[in-house]
């Protein structure tokens, strides 16, 4: 706007900049919290009677993994990226600071409220991703309605005409995520086997309509930003934006295949899981083809490493989730260990590297403040070979485990078979663990704990 | 398209797309199935196994053990594939995504005896030493001795507190309940069928193993069936209670090596307790809490066999073994 001053932009700026900051804060604790959650439980596989207390039982530890992962650290991390995004394609401010904060405080209390309900053996029916009570779950429904508004607003005060397209996909996830939990958690048409048709909607569908396009606009911003080059094209973009969104509603009932659920019900999201190859195979080519000879930059990055991983997760992820799908491969995997693994290469693989992608591209140029080489070297290798050995260890296992089933052996066969491979799972997430510790770190001196850098773009390996 | 018109085609637009599909895949498909109507035989809870069912969820059991039978040869050990009239008063839904533990669709036809729910929920290492289920001690209480009414559970030495004797508090007594009402009723003729077609749907060309044999394929050329072995069959169906090495558990469930009726030559009583289970019997003037079910609808006559013959020549017991005829006789009420 040209009534502004540089100075009033410039107070903008500081204004958001200290808000994405706290978004990141917040967010990278709950990172280091749900994980140490992940690693207690994942030691118990290994030591059944390691930490025997109701406070600390697996049953009641494993949703606050998952809950704490999903809507406190990577909702956190991605509605914060998601404002300073818009802002800077918009060259505008955020339509409200203050809004801003208000939705960071019900994130968090909402993330609070439901650690402590969960660890107190109040849920809402061991039902994956809406375990949280409902007057938990409406907290944070309110906190995505207030971000739902402060990013449609400041979207709508853009200086172009055109709306970029990291826009559509963090105002698409937003909105689709308001409509998926409000749906999902109204009780009152849900029963029995209706509530299992529901809740494959949900589960699948509380990821990829949240987490992915939220990703996704992180990347079509991050990448071009970085790279210095637009994005290969933008019409892929849009192509893979429609076809992502009519495409997911209708796979969930994939995770309840062989179930009694209605049988053209499953056949009906397999087909679809296969259709999803289009907007994945769409996006995962538009990024790679965007870095394509660029590599040298890539790898000199602090922050495109890390993207570059995400966007592998993104396709191999996906990918791997089409063919679970399939009947004849579900036989084998479903119920198995085989699924964790595939979940933490989508939610980690994927979306939390996307994250620390976004993060270390983003939050140095906001701040003026870098963080050490070494220590994001390290994060980067501790939580890459971690989490391959973690996926590996997994998959493997929840094979073995499938064919130990099919075989006929007694069931604790399966238990026993499978321990090995336990191990090494927790192997590779206390690898992971520690590299969070780094990354902890990291934000703290990209938030004023390191020298201000003279210019405001992104560190570079041999500048620094 | 006017600037405001741009903003409100994605953002609208994006939102009523998905508005719609989130009806025709959520909603309706789950206002539609809510009204499945019971099954034959399916029965809503007491208050007291509604409240056990509250503990089962609080404690998050539902994510190591399932409750869906599925269409498939592996899932025979655990019951009849699971009919969507099966959840009619199941809510919430425990179906579940992970089969760390075993399914327990079925499990109060599997299991019924409450001294082995106790023992099992207390630490499951006593009765199944490689497991690795958590122990649920906080729902137990240690008192010096069994208040009147009560009584204390019949824990092995190893596993029991250094003093004092081991007592169910009313969760983990809702709890039992509650599993030892999960019991599978049996399907009608129509959905029986339409089970096996889905079934066949999905078998391999070879029959499955675990699956009950008909008897006529009894004479048939086949391979090894590692699955089918007496040991196997015993650790899978017999072990949890009466131990890997047949030893029992005292005060539960009585030891098989030289019981003199896993041992005498005549083998009738032996497989009329295989087959019709035993309850309240004292054993060489022991008593044992336990109950055990009766495995005539479970396994087949080849499968018994195998199992018996295992017991009677295992663990220092020198019997003579039985053949799937004399299962079949005994199985009519003949001796």
């Amino acid at each position: 706007m040209a009534s502004e001053s540089i100075a009033q932009r410039d107070a903008d700026d500081r204004e958001l900049t200290r808000l994405l900051g706290a978004y990141i804060a917040f967010a990278t604790g709950w990172l280091v919290l749900s994980t140490a959650v992940g690693i207690i439980v994942a030691y118990k596989f290994a030591y059944p009677e390691f930490l025997t207390n109701p406070y600390f039982s697996f049953g009641r530890l494993r949703p606050i993994h998952t809950n704490d992962t999903f809507y406190a650290w990577a909702s956190m991390a991605l509605v914060g990226l998601a404002f300073y995004v818009a802002c800077k394609t918009c060259a505008t401010r955020l339509y409200s600071i203050t809004w801003g904060w208000v939705t960071l405080a019900l994130f968090n209390v909402a993330a609070v409220l439901g650690t402590i309900a969960l660890d107190l053996g109040v849920n809402n029916g061991d039902q994956e991703y809406r375990e949280w009570v409902w007057w938990i779950e409406a907290l944070f429904l309110v906190a995505v309605l207030t971000a739902a508004y402060n990013l449609i607003m400041t979207v709508a005060r853009r200086r172009d005409d055109d709306v970029y397209l990291s826009n559509w996909y963090t105002m698409g996830g937003i909105i689709w995520t308001l409509i998926l939990a409000t749906v999902a958690f109204i009780p009152w048409y849900q029963n029995g086997l209706g509530q299992v048709a529901v809740q494959g909607f949900f589960m699948h569908n509380a990821v990829g309509m949240w987490f992915t396009p939220l990703t996704l606009g992180l990347f079509y911003y991050v990448l071009p930003k970085l790279l210095n080059r637009p994005i290969y094209s933008y019409a892929l973009g849009v192509l893979a934006f429609w076809t992502n969104l009519v495409f997911y509603p209708i796979i969930g009932a994939h995770h309840f295949i062989f179930s009694p659920l209605p049988w053209w019900l499953q056949t009906l999201a397999i087909v679809f899981s296969v259709a999803m190859l289009v907007p994945v195979w769409a996006g995962s080519a538009n990024f790679l083809l965007t870095m394509r000879g660029r590599w040298e930059q890539v790898r000199r990055s602090y922050a495109l490493p890390f993207v570059f991983v995400g966007v592998l997760g993104y396709l191999l992820g996906s990918t791997q989730g089409t063919f679970e799908a399939f009947r004849s491969l579900q036989a084998v995997w479903h119920l198995t260990n085989f699924t964790v693994g595939h979940s933490h290469l989508t939610m980690y693989t994927f979306i939390t590297f996307g994250i620390w992608g976004g993060i270390y591209a983003l939050l140095p140029r906001a701040t003026g403040r870098a963080p050490s080489l070494v220590l994001t070297g390290l994060h980067f290798w501790l939580a890459t070979v971690g989490m391959a050995i973690y996926i590996l260890a997994l998959s493997i296992g929840g094979t073995v485990q499938g064919l130990v089933w099919m075989s006929g052996a007694p069931f604790i066969d399966s238990v026993t078979a499978i321990a090995p491979d336990w191990l090494w799972r927790s192997i590779g997430g206390s690898l992971m663990f520690a590299s969070h510790l780094l990354f902890a770190w990291n934000v703290w001196l990209m938030l004023g704990g390191s020298q201000r850098v003279p210019s405001r773009v992104e560190p570079i390996a041999e500048v620094a | 398209m006017s600037r405001d018109g741009r903003l409100v085609a994605i953002a609208g637009g994006a939102g009523l797309v998905y508005l719609v599909l989130a009806i025709l895949m959520g909603v309706l498909p789950g206002m539609a199935l809510s009204k499945t109507a019971p099954g034959p035989g399916v029965t809503p809870l007491t208050p007291e196994q509604e409240a056990g069912r509250a503990v089962y969820v609080a404690e998050g059991c539902s994510y190591c053990h399932t409750q869906q039978v599925r269409p498939l040869a592996m899932d025979k050990v655990f019951g009849r594939p699971s009919a969507a009239g099966d959840y009619a008063y199941a809510t919430p839904e425990l179906l579940g995504s992970e089969r760390t533990g075993p399914d327990l669709s079925n499990v109060g036809v599997r299991q019924p005896a409450e001294v082995w729910q106790y023992i099992h929920l207390y630490d499951p290492r006593a009765v199944v030493p490689p497991s690795i289920m958590p122990s649920y001690r906080w729902l137990f209480r240690v008192v010096p001795s069994a208040p009147p009414g009560e009584t204390a559970v019949a824990l092995p030495p190893a596993y029991a507190p250094k003093s004092g004797v081991v007592v169910p508090t009313a969760r983990a007594k809702a709890l039992v309940a509650y599993l030892l009402s999960l019991k599978q009723p049996a399907l009608s003729p129509e959905m029986q069928k339409a089970a096996q077609e889905a079934e066949q749907a999905m078998a391999p060309a070879k029959p499955a193993a675990g699956q009950a044999a008909a008897p006529a394929s009894a004479g048939a050329a086949k391979g090894f069936d590692y699955a089918a072995t007496g040991p196997n069959l015993y650790a899978a169906n017999c072990a949890a209670c009466h131990g890997a090495q047949g030893t029992g558990v005292a005060g539960a469930f009585p030891p098989l090596v030289n019981d003199p009726v896993v041992t005498a030559s005549d083998p009738a009583e032996h497989l009329k307790v295989v087959l019709d289970g035993l309850h309240g019997k004292a054993i060489g003037g022991t008593a044992y809490g336990g109950q055990m079910p009766a495995f005539a609808s479970q396994l087949s006559d080849e499968q018994i066999a195998a199992i018996v013959d295992h017991e009677r020549t295992a663990w220092g017991n020198h019997a003579p073994t039985v053949t799937p005829a004399d299962v079949a006789r005994v199985r009519k009420g003949g001796r």
